[in-house]
């Protein structure tokens, strides 16, 4: 078991602004000085021990970290007989990994001396997350959120304003994430003397991608030392990929164990094939989007596609930079994962596990039934359960047909238990 | 010297400021755009920015963005950006093509530079592309001759507003408040003071947009820029009239009223 080679040769943690081609920072001027003025209290926050220390606290003592760690062999019976083991990201408070990101921001939001924070969010967990964050630590909040996810995540919408943010629908474009994003960025421009941008995913301008990876990184640090607890580290880690946020954060501290495949699964909608799918470094080319260089779903003349999937949180024609340059250098595969597949793991860890996984989540979880039925009994594979599933029970209920008919029958819930 | 530093120095000898009108290409359709750019001419524009819509416009407010998706949605390319260029340098403006960047990259930048060149564009605006994040453009763009014209905002500090005072060539573009584009009540702002600013940093020709919309703000603005660049107010003409002819003439109207403007009389 290596300790990682030389600090000269590691991957990880890799500094920004670019990840080989990719990363960089295509922005207006008028975000420059904001952008730097981030930069800029972020490195200095990083190698201060009292900042630290305050998130190590909040992770410990708010959000409930570290996560657990549990196997889930009746599930692993669908995945070839393989250990399984999942990083429980769902157990954090709000119900997935956006919180780990979230804490780090807004003590930055702090320290910065601004007084409004403002966030993008597809499925809804990177808007609770802020909006948590926001009233605990007594900042004005404002959640953008297309206009199609406040319709398929409402109880989220309800949760944030709950919470006491606002959340504005957005009615431009494909009404979704991406378009959440660019209605942030206009008021970031807007109003960038008081109001720092959590932004969400590893994505983005830098120093977000590099940022956000460094919050996420606890995913890795504290699952590889539960692993080789466990008895060694696992063939693979698998983990979903839309931004890129949780999967960058659950490779980090692996990227050096030259033995440990990642694998990040992106959402393949109808198939990647047909015209409905988010499989962007599937089915994309490299290009500009949200201020970095990464692989894009675009036109021939550089429009961005509509992307598709029933996970609204990887429903993105991006990805985050260092997932393209991981592709690219080959350190890390990424699968694309159909609507079916993912909703199919889904029924099968809440039937033989009692665990209802998020719907980006499942698809990893559908990346693991692949993985596992591929390498056998022997392989040990981790999968990073980013999200919890409450948010999506009307939708999967729908997905399989469970809502209340009218006629008394209950035929989707009599088929075969895992 | 390049053919907007020519008009630039006109105008100036005229003792006026030049005046500058932005529409995107493909609103309502291909052909109206391109007489409405002509019509611009016609009423007193000296220079066109030609934008060519994209699917994720940051910077740009509602107005805009709605033209710009429904010029998509009718199938607008990027050949059609040519086409207006040469139509407007023919009408006698000079052209200059106002592009986000991811569309010039999958062009070529290098093919981009080339073909607006070849179309009688004098220069490229980048709104999301500052010059240290742009090298590869600003290269190509010499290489063909042609102007690259980058933005400051109130918030670029000293170091940057050199920067960008040097990779800019034709003028810079100056930007009096924090936002996208759209139509304010007053443009006050710190435009004077960013003007100031980049003029001290080298900046020879400096044009201020964003938020303007009357006759009155453009002659105010007159008074400390070589250029007053108008956006939103002329696609309101056209988003505002269902009808193509009531639409074109709304918009006559309108830039002859920036026009009198950038001469003072307001």
């Amino acid at each position: 078991m290596t300790e990682g080679p030389s600090a000269a040769s590691s991957l990880q943690s890799a500094p920004g602004p670019f990840f080989g081609e990719f990363g960089g920072r295509f922005v207006p001027e008028a975000l420059v000085a904001a952008l730097d003025e981030l930069t800029d209290v972020y490195d200095k926050a990083r190698v201060d021990p009292s900042f630290e220390a305050e998130l190590i606290r909040l992770a410990r003592d708010y959000t409930g970290r570290p996560s657990i760690v549990t196997e889930v062999p009746r599930f692993a019976k669908h995945a070839g007989g393989a250990r399984v083991v999942l990083k429980r990201e769902d157990l954090n408070h709000t119900g997935s990994h956006k919180i780990n990101n979230v804490l780090g921001q807004a003590l930055l939001t702090k320290r910065i001396g601004k007084t409004r924070v403002i966030a993008e969010t597809g499925a809804g967990q990177h808007g609770v997350a802020t909006a948590t964050a926001a009233a605990l630590m007594d900042l004005e909040c404002v959640i953008y959120m297309g206009e199609e996810d406040t319709e398929r995540q409402a109880l989220n919408v309800a949760r944030m304003r709950l919470l006491g943010a606002e959340v504005i629908p957005v009615t431009t474009g494909t009404r979704t994430l991406r378009d959440a994003i660019n209605e942030a960025f206009r008021d970031w421009v807007a109003n960038v003397e008081t109001t720092n941008y959590v932004f969400g995913t590893a994505a983005g301008p830098h120093p977000f991608p590099a940022m956000v990876r460094d919050f996420q990184r606890v995913i890795s640090v504290e699952a590889r030392e539960q692993m080789l607890a466990l008895g060694g580290l696992p063939d693979a880690v698998l983990a979903c990929v839309g931004g890129g946020s949780n999967a960058i954060g659950s490779f980090d501290a692996f990227l050096d164990d030259a033995g440990v495949r990642l694998i990040g699964c992106e959402a393949a909608g109808d198939g990647v094939d047909t015209d409905r799918h988010a499989a962007t470094l599937t089915g994309g080319r490299p290009g500009v989007l949200h201020g970095s260089r990464s692989y894009i779903l675009q036109d021939k003349e550089g429009q961005t596609m509509p992307s598709h999937s029933i996970s609204a949180g990887l429903d993105y024609p991006g990805v985050g930079p260092e997932h393209a340059w991981l592709a690219d250098i080959g350190r890390a595969e990424y699968w694309p994962v159909t609507d079916a597949e993912a909703m199919e793991a889904f029924r099968l860890l809440s039937r033989t596990e009692g665990i209802l996984p998020a719907i980006e989540s499942s698809h990893a979880l559908a990346g693991a039934i692949k993985l596992g039925k591929e390498l056998g009994p022997e392989a040990t594979i981790l999968v990073t359960l980013s999200g919890r599933g409450d948010k999506d029970v009307e939708q999967a209920a729908q997905w399989f047909d469970m809502l209340p008919s009218g006629d008394g029958s209950d035929a989707a819930t009599s088929g075969e238990r895992g | 010297m390049s053919a907007l530093t020519d008009r630039l120095d006109a105008c100036r000898a005229e003792g006026r400021a030049a005046l500058v009108g932005y529409l995107p290409v493909g609103y309502p359709d291909v052909d109206t755009s391109i007489r409405a750019m002509v019509a611009m001419v016609e009423a007193g524009a000296d220079i066109v920015e030609i934008g060519p819509p994209y699917s994720d416009p940051v910077l740009d407010g509602s107005v805009i963005q709605l033209a710009v998706a429904r010029a998509l949605e009718a199938g607008v390319r990027m050949a059609d950006t040519f086409k207006a260029v040469r139509a407007v340098a023919d009408a006698g403006a000079v052209p200059v093509v106002m592009s986000y960047f991811n569309p010039m990259l999958q062009h070529g930048l290098d093919q981009f530079a080339a073909d607006v060149v070849q179309s009688g564009g004098a220069g490229v605006i980048t709104p999301d592309l500052t010059p240290d994040a742009g090298e590869d453009w600003v290269a190509a763009a010499r290489a063909h001759d042609l102007d690259t014209i980058f933005l400051v905002a109130p918030s670029t500090t000293r170091e940057r507003m050199h920067l960008t005072a040097q990779a800019s060539r034709g003028f810079v573009y100056a930007t009096p408040l924090m936002g996208v584009t759209g139509e304010r009540a007053a443009v006050g702002g710190a435009g004077e003071r960013v003007v100031n600013e980049a003029r001290e940093a080298g900046a020879v020709n400096v044009c201020v947009g964003v938020g303007v919309s009357t006759g009155e703000h453009a002659a105010q603005i007159a008074k400390y820029a070589d250029g007053v660049i108008v956006g939103t107010a002329l696609v309101r003409c056209l988003t505002d009239n269902e009808d193509k002819e009531a639409g074109l003439n709304a918009l006559r109207l309108k830039v002859a009223e920036l026009a009198a403007g950038v001469r003072g009389n307001a």
